[in-house]
């Protein structure tokens, strides 16, 4: 009596992708992102909520106060960057788990590429070419080295 | 076994009570009330003593009150894993589940496991989950001649993976699955359970082509800790804690 022979297991078709370590990627940077975000909010809202006079401090001169310093500059971007990538990117799995008819996909892939793309780029706008001393603007408003500025 | 309580209980017998299961059953034939492949819920009130599982009142039901009841089955002991099914919402094997551990004052809900296509009442069918568990290979894979008597490993070589060697196939876990459920896509747990045990065994040579395998799109990254896998199996393995070594033999590129 002889055994069936055995078959070699057909080759996989499951994906047929070439980028074989995105999903690995995408899973680190996760992590990392996450972690990183984790301090970055947190330390905007004790700054900006609890330390100095609370939430009441919040208005255009205490903005442009920070962003005087480049070192909140480059915190907010970061900041900016990593929370719409990380989104984005939960977003992406999401869309890839629920999503199952392909018209459905690439036009809620689409929309969320389009809104990650121009959140950052207004928002790199926004923060590094920011001019805390606008001409023409009430003085009262402005931060107070503005005085030297304007004058 | 099926011994009736009547008014003159002999001491020492083990008390019995009234038990209600409500069934999700599906005929892909239909019923005289129920169409071809429509999904509806049946109450069943039996008389079950405190040592009766799930099964036996479910064999009750069956033998006793409807004969087209469909359900798999076959050792009954918790060995063979064909009687996965979601009990009072959790995945659990019908015949390691006694009726008083589930509160047997309320009806006891008993559906198919999910994820997968109902065939019949309870009875799914099982062929994606056992793909996937082929895609991953699992049988030893060597290179060079076979030695001429058995492959040796040592105690702690072999206790790297014992846990996963546990596994009955019964799909609790994979049919727990919160990624599974939605696309289908996913391996499931017990795939990559199956990979780890190969992968892990320090006989086997075949490592790097499952863990490129599970390096897929729908492979270990898809999973999300949810834990559900651990929770459902009636066997106790650690399967969130297997995703992980996965994982992590992955990201460093050691096993």
């Amino acid at each position: 009596m002889s055994a069936p022979e055995l078959i070699d297991p057909k080759p996989r078709i499951r994906s047929g992708r070439t980028r074989r370590k995105a999903e690995r990627w995408s899973w680190m940077f996760m992590r990392l992102s996450g972690l990183v975000l984790v301090l970055l909010i947190f330390t905007h809202l004790t700054v900006n909520l609890v330390l100095g006079e609370g939430v009441s401090q919040i208005d255009f001169a205490f903005v442009a106060g920070k962003w005087a310093d480049w070192w909140w500059q480059v915190a907010d971007f970061l900041m900016l960057l990593l929370a719409m990538l990380h989104g984005g990117n939960g977003m992406r799995l999401l869309i890839n788990d629920y999503a199952h008819s392909k018209a459905w996909r690439s036009a809620l892939m689409g929309v969320l590429h389009l809104s990650m793309v121009v959140v950052i780029v207004l928002g790199s706008l926004v923060i590094w070419t920011f001019d805390p001393c606008p001409v023409d603007a009430d003085m009262s408003l402005l931060p107070s080295f503005c005085e030297d500025v304007l004058q | 076994m099926t011994a009736t309580a009547d008014a003159t209980t002999p001491a020492g017998e083990v008390p019995s009570f009234e038990v209600t299961l409500r069934i999700r059953r599906m005929n892909p034939e239909g019923t005289s009330d129920h169409a071809a492949g429509e999904e509806y819920w049946e109450e069943f009130k039996i008389q079950a003593h405190a040592t009766d599982r799930v099964l036996d009142a479910l064999h009750k039901v069956k033998w006793d009150l409807d004969g087209s009841l469909a359900f798999r089955r076959s050792c009954a002991h918790g060995v063979c894993g064909s009687d996965a099914m979601r009990i009072n919402a959790r995945n659990r094997l019908a015949c390691k589940t006694l009726l008083k551990d589930l509160n047997p004052a309320k009806p006891i809900l008993i559906e198919p496991i999910k994820g997968l296509p109902v065939e019949k009442d309870l009875i799914v069918d099982m062929e994606p989950f056992f793909a996937s568990y082929r895609e991953i290979m699992p049988f030893l894979m060597t290179d060079g001649p076979a030695p001429e008597r058995e492959r040796l490993q040592t105690p702690a070589e072999r206790e790297r993976f014992e846990d996963t060697t546990k596994c009955i196939m019964c799909a609790a876990c994979t049919s727990a699955c919160p990624v599974f459920w939605t696309d289908g896509q996913f391996f499931g747990p017990q795939a990559i359970v199956g990979a780890h045990r190969f992968i892990f065994d320090s006989r086997d040579e075949g490592q790097w082509d499952r863990l490129e395998i599970l390096n897929d799109k729908a492979g270990v990254w898809k999973c999300r800790t949810a834990f559900n896998c651990t929770e459902a199996c009636p066997r106790g393995i650690e399967v969130t804690k297997a995703i992980s070594e996965v994982k992590k033999a992955l990201n460093t590129g050691e096993i």
